[in-house]
């Protein structure tokens, strides 16, 4: 299957799920995560595989990346999730991909995304006992310093 | 004793005239022994681990300076070799090993991270800016990123240059 095939497969299914433009990447609103993740990990579309869960901040939202990859059909699909900066509650899809549990406890401690439903939300590269989310556009620290822009 | 200039610390021998046997002060023999059988901690954090891992290979053999014995343990240990990032998770671990070495102790920095942090001094959240920023001193400072395995050997023999030149030996 190409990759617009996919993003068709599920948008076909999911009528509130977008594609991003210009990309296959498709856009899941964040109520949906858990029936969409549900669908796609099962046949007929088989993701068996969540590579990696990854968050980027925007300013004015935080988007949350899913890489889903199906081994046994050779494919693969990358989900978005818009969260605005005052709501970063999100479904845990760690019951249905035990990897995620790792991913995101990592977005978590680097984005500061609540993963609701997650058996062990801690921080998993940084200390336990540290305080802000250090990918966060905003992120400062008092060690922190700065490069002299040239 | 036709090749005691050959061996390391032979600036502190003297042969007797015409006899089969040599004189030392028992502090020059102590520091020459404890220069010559430096013990390193088997611990690395990052690149520069590889460096001392490759001068612990044949091909730079660190044994021939009495150091290639890398211990398990910090109590069995003289050197700590800090070779690599310092990560702020690391800060406690590092003290807690530097404080369980016995006396004396020594500690070399490999490589620009241990020294000062390195290429990550700016805008990086998670690096510690060198082991002395953890209260740690340092004897030796090795530059170069990662430095080569002949400038740790290089290191080492200032280090033994150091432990020799020390005014209490029984430090
Ligand atoms: S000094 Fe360079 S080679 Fe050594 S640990 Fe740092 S980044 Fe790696």
């Amino acid at each position: 299957m190409r990759p617009d095939e996919i993003s068709a497969a599920i948008r076909a299914k999911f009528p509130q799920v977008k594609e991003e433009a210009g990309t296959n990447y498709i856009i899941v609103p964040k109520e949906s995560i858990l029936e969409v993740s549900e669908y796609i990990k099962n046949p007929p579309l088989s993701f068996d595989n969540l590579h990696c869960i990854t968050g980027i901040d925007r300013k004015e939202k935080i988007e949350v990346i899913y890489t889903l990859y199906s081994i046994g059909e050779h494919y693969g699909v990358t989900i978005k999730i818009n969260l605005t900066s005052e709501d970063l509650n999100i479904a845990s899809v760690s019951a249905i991909w035990k990897s995620a549990n790792w991913l995101e406890r990592e977005v978590y401690d680097l984005f500061g995304v609540i993963f609701s439903g997650h058996p062990d939300l801690r921080r998993i590269l940084n200390p336990y006992d540290w305080q802000g989310y250090p990918l966060r556009k905003d992120y400062s620290n008092p060690q922190l310093i700065a490069k002299p822009r040239l | 004793m036709v090749v005691i200039e050959k061996i390391p610390g032979a600036e502190l021998i003297r042969k007797v005239p015409g006899g089969g046997f040599f004189l030392t002060t028992s502090e020059s023999f102590l520091k020459w022994g404890k220069a010559s059988s430096l013990w390193p901690m088997t611990f690395g954090l990052a690149c520069c681990a590889i460096e001392m891992i490759a001068t612990g290979a044949p091909r730079f053999d660190i044994d021939r300076f009495g150091a290639g014995v890398f211990r398990a343990s910090p109590r069995q240990c003289d050197v700590m070799v800090v070779a690599g990032t310092i990560c702020v998770k690391m800060n406690d671990c590092i003290r807690r090993l530097y404080a369980q070495m016995p006396e004396p102790k020594y500690v070399i920095a490999l490589g620009n991270c241990a020294i000062s942090g390195g290429i990550f001094y700016y805008d990086t959240y998670s690096v510690t800016k060198g082991t002395e920023s953890l209260g740690i001193k340092v004897d030796v400072f090795i530059p170069g990123c990662p430095p080569r395995p002949e400038n740790l050997l290089f290191g080492l023999m200032k280090l033994q240059e150091k432990i020799r030149r020390e005014k209490d030996a029984a430090r």
